[in-house]
């Protein structure tokens, strides 16, 4: 294994290249300084060797395929990293006055012009800094939607119990409660239990509702209309999850399906780098009645071009009865640079078939897995599927078996045991930016580790067998907590 | 121009496999009255287009690739090595997702694990986590511990005016829904009235170190500020510059039972704003008690050393609707990007850049306090930044400056009534003398 930085670090060690100070020296406030910091001491040459060694540890998009369901490990172009490091966008001050940030707010301007255009919504804020905050953004609105209408007793949000768990997670940090809703045999949201709690008096509570579209099951709820109506009629206000947008570009525009808000991932759906877990930006589109309440600073153009051949004149503008700020500044601009690049390269036509692929994708190896896998769900999916990670004949196998094995075929696993409602759940999201041969692999693996199930159970147990590590002691971990190399600073010091 | 890999062949084939004759086919589920709507978006264009495009957006920018900046307020211009991007732009770290699975993502673990190492070290204080969004979204989070702490029983959150006015802005947002009363940053209160407010059903006290204004109070005046606030039982918060703590006293010295802040002067370029890194870091006894990943060292199967997120079951995924917060990524990349720069740094470099920081900054602040129509406040120790008086509104000394090739201070007059013709100064390493001294000679013509 690597080892950690600080077990390389030798005392009087530095990789600084700083200049002389070329000022006169100030006094320095004598009771306020501290002793060291202990970083580590090491040279330039070795932080470069440690962390490209550390590199080699990780599976990642660029070295294989990673099938992470909800999460749309699609292709991150590499001009979107050029363009993120362009200097005038780069080295560009956050408080920079607007005449001297034009090109910035034209960006994010636009940015904002076109998601508004592909989920069919009014008005877009970039402030999320990631779905989870985009959710937090939502429900704040919708809560304050009703709050400036004098209606205060609509506390309660309905969600789907196949919902992720962001999204009863936000409701409570909203200081609102949740009703969780069953869902039928087909996975659609339950309409007789819908209608039930949005019946009469308990209606009256109602604030909205939250669910992902095509659902985290991978389907397109076929009473979505009916849903949408259901809470509407009972003065709710509908919230899309967009974290499955991939499936939905040039297919369904979700404000035309009548919802009043939606979060986007552009590090989902509009191929933004997930970071190895962020940054990313959870993007909210609102409908009319929402615009006043959106998150800000929003950018808008503040005097209307002069003529044709001239630029508008933008700027920042907060909302009329703003949730308020959710992060300082305006967003994660690094990540509406990429999704602009990405737009701009794919353009309407474009992203019609990013949709149309992934869509082709998911159906073509959910086709070839059944029969091996069970498929609680045996309809067409959207841009992925879940299938069940167990058989009758191999009953010590589970979905974490057939995870630890898929890393030795050099795969990463999907996403294991969500949603929660399927048993031994595998959540598989190919996206569009795989080939066919890398899908038939795909379909191979799980074939032979189906095979493995039967045959050599003991082995699938032990595997990963090929990686750095095998499988961790997790329960050490949460108990004996070690959250930092704590001997080692000691040391350095 | 695509990233699809399809050839015709293999679509029919798929399609063949599926057991239908088109894509659409496959859409069935969606109504049919909403299907396939147009989308109004321009064509699509290829990549040297795009790069053309987005160059000339980034040139209309007034940026500090072309103008000396002395602007900050939160945001700062700093040394950032070569080697930090390289490591960045390495696919295997940024096209990775969150370590959900540990034997595929070690680099991911163990880089988080010393990036919370060095954090320790920084804030002197137990343990920190893998990060939030950014500076201000941490102070919200700390909040939320803080009131967890209280069992949600004590409703008072008492927060300097001079800590920064968005992520003031940001916690009340978080807390919109909450029964939290947010006090003591309306006037112009300092440490000892905020110290008068404290009592029985204060959740927590949060000062910024050096604060908005750039001072840095004294050790003595926290540590009564924490005494105070420990005597009723509630926490200590301090905001704090990560690159000051390369020179002055640890918020774990000074008594913080948390420290957050925003970590964009260790290797994060200025981008207009973010992405930044929201770091978060406390003692240990409140460790069960705060939001985001955390990365913990434990052994494999066979007794090696490996790391592994820890401590999840206090995560919305888990615990849905009883988490405390929504919070389910970090600012991963970023993270890394202050690990690696930290260790390029090192002990010694972590010094010497906070102390250019300081003398160039009391080099610049002594130049212009002896201009004509200009003060600096210099009541109390400061480190790269400081408060002018001008004599005439910030706005037009900046309108000048901006004509001389310089980007000026923060006018603090906007979010600081009081304030108006004040300027908020910021200098650090990369404002070579010269710079420095062409900014005194334009202030000196402009405020005239």
């Amino acid at each position: 294994m690597e080892p950690l930085i600080y077990e390389i670090s030798v005392p009087g060690r530095t990789a600084a290249l700083l200049p002389d100070c070329d000022v006169p020296l100030a006094d320095l406030p004598g009771g306020y300084v501290r002793d060291e910091v202990a970083l580590p001491e090491v040279s330039e040459l070795q932080v470069v060797r440690h962390f490209v060694n550390l590199s080699h540890l990780n599976h990642a998009i660029d070295k294989g395929f990673y099938p992470l369901g909800s999460c749309t490990m699609k292709y991150n172009p590499k001009i979107n990293e050029d363009m993120a490091r362009l200097p005038g966008l780069a080295h560009l001050h956050p408080l920079t006055d607007e005449e001297g940030s034009q090109g910035a707010l034209a960006l994010m301007f636009q940015l904002q012009e076109w998601l508004a255009e592909i989920s069919g919504f009014a008005a877009v804020s970039l402030q999320p800094a990631a779905g989870a905050q985009g959710e937090l953004a939502g429900i704040l609105m919708i809560r304050k939607y009703h709050l400036d209408r004098g209606d205060t007793q609509r506390t309660k949000i309905l969600v789907p119990n196949s919902a992720h768990g962001t999204n009863p997670a936000t409701v409570t940090m909203a200081g609102m409660e949740v009703i969780e809703l069953p869902s039928d045999d087909e996975g659609n949201v339950d309409l007789a239990a819908l209608r039930a709690a949005c019946d009469g008096e308990q209606g009256r509570h109602i604030a909205g509702m939250m669910i992902t579209v095509p659902s985290t099951l991978g389907l397109f709820d076929r009473g979505i209309l009916q849903i949408v109506e259901i809470v509407h009629n009972a003065g709710g206000l509908m919230y899309m999850d967009g974290a499955n947008m991939n499936a939905l570009m040039g297919v369904v525009k979700p404000g035309e399906l009548g919802f009043d808000v939606m979060h986007y991932n552009l590090h989902k759906t509009f191929s933004t780098p997930h970071g190895g877990g962020g940054p990313g930006c959870g993007a909210v589109g609102v409908a009319e009645r929402l615009i006043k309440f959106l998150p800000g600073p929003i950018a808008a153009v503040v005097e209307p071009a002069a003529g044709e051949d001239d630029a508008p004149l933008y700027g920042l503008m907060m909302p009329e009865k703003s949730i308020g700020r959710l992060k300082a500044f305006h967003g994660n601009f690094g990540m509406h640079i990429r999704a602009y690049a990405y737009i701009r390269i794919y353009g309407g036509e474009g992203l019609k078939d990013v949709t149309r692929h992934a869509v082709l994708n998911a159906n073509y190896i959910r086709s070839q897995l059944k029969g091996v896998y069970h498929i609680p769900y045996d309809r067409f999916c959207g841009h992925e599927f879940v299938l069940e990670g167990h058989f009758e004949d191999a009953p010590d196998i589970h979905a974490l078996d057939i995870s630890k094995r898929l890393m030795d075929y050099g795969i990463h696993p999907p996403t294991n045991y969500f949603p929660l409602i399927v048993p031994e759940a595998l959540l598989i999201e190919p996206t569009e930016t795989e080939d066919k041969a890398t899908l038939d692999g795909f379909i191979d693996a799980m074939k032979k580790i189906a095979q493995e199930a039967r045959e050599d159970p003991h082995m699938l147990k032990g595997a990963p067998h090929t990686l750095p590590v095998s499988r961790l002691d997790e329960v050490r971990a949460a108990k004996e907590l070690v959250l930092c190399c704590a001997p080692l600073l000691k040391m350095v010091e | 121009m695509s990233y699809i890999p399809h050839t015709e062949v293999e679509r029919q084939q798929m399609l063949a496999a599926i057991g239908v004759t088109t894509i659409e086919d496959l859409f069935d589920a969606v109504p049919a009255s909403h299907r396939f709507p147009a989308l109004n978006l321009p064509e699509a264009m290829s990549e040297m287009e795009v790069a053309a495009e987005m160059q000339a957006l980034a040139e209309s920018n007034e940026h500090a690739g072309d103008f000396a900046l002395f602007r900050g307020a939160g945001a700062y211009h700093h040394f950032v090595p070569s080697a930090v991007n390289h490591i960045l732009l390495r696919g295997e770290f940024y096209t990775a997702y969150t370590p959900y699975q540990p034997e595929m993502s070690q680099g991911t673990l163990q880089s988080i694990f010393e990036y919370q190492s060095m954090m320790v070290a920084l804030t002197g204080l137990d343990a920190a986590n893998a990060s939030h969004y950014d500076g201000a979204t941490s102070l919200a989070e700390a909040v939320t511990v803080a009131l967890e702490v209280a069992r949600m029983k004590r409703k008072k959150v008492i927060l300097s005016h001079a800590i920064h006015p968005q992520y003031r802005a940001v916690a009340r947002t978080y807390n919109q829904g909450r029964d939290v009363k947010f006090v003591g940053d309306s006037g112009r209160a300092d440490i000892a009235d905020l110290m008068d407010m404290i009592d029985e059903q204060t959740a927590m006290v949060a000062i910024q170190y050096p604060n908005f204004f750039g001072q840095v109070e004294s050790p003595e005046t926290i540590r009564q500020l924490a005494d105070r606030i420990h005597q009723v039982g509630g926490l200590l918060v301090m905001v704090v510059n990560p690159l000051a703590l390369g020179l002055l006293k640890s918020p774990g010295e000074l008594g913080a039972d948390i420290a957050v802040g925003e970590g964009q002067p260790l290797g994060i370029p200025l981008s207009y704003g973010g992405p930044y890194l929201g770091f978060f870091a406390t003692r240990s006894e409140y460790v069960r008690k705060i939001a985001g990943r955390i990365v913990g060292e434990t052994v494999d199967q066979d007794g090696r050393r490996a790391y592994v997120m820890t401590l999840r079951p206090r995560e919305q995924d888990i615990r849905r609707e009883k988490a405390s917060s929504n919070i389910c990524t970090n600012q991963g990349l970023m993270a890394l990007a202050a690990c690696v720069h930290m260790s390029l740094l090192g002990k010694q470099g972590i010094r010497k850049v906070a102390e250019l920081n300081y003398h160039k900054a009391h080099y610049a602040a002594a130049q212009i306090d002896a201009l004509p129509g200009f003060t600096v406040n210099q009541d109390k120790v400061f480190f790269n930044e400081f408060v002018v008086r001008c004599s005439k509104p910030v706005s037009a000394i900046n309108q000048a400056l901006i004509e001389q090739g310089m980007i000026g201070g923060y006018d603090l007059g906007a979010d600081y009534p009081h304030l108006k013709d004040h300027m908020l100064v910021c200098v650090t390493e990369m404002n070579r003398r010269a710079e420095i001294d062409a900014l005194a000679e334009a202030l000196g013509k402009a405020g005239n």
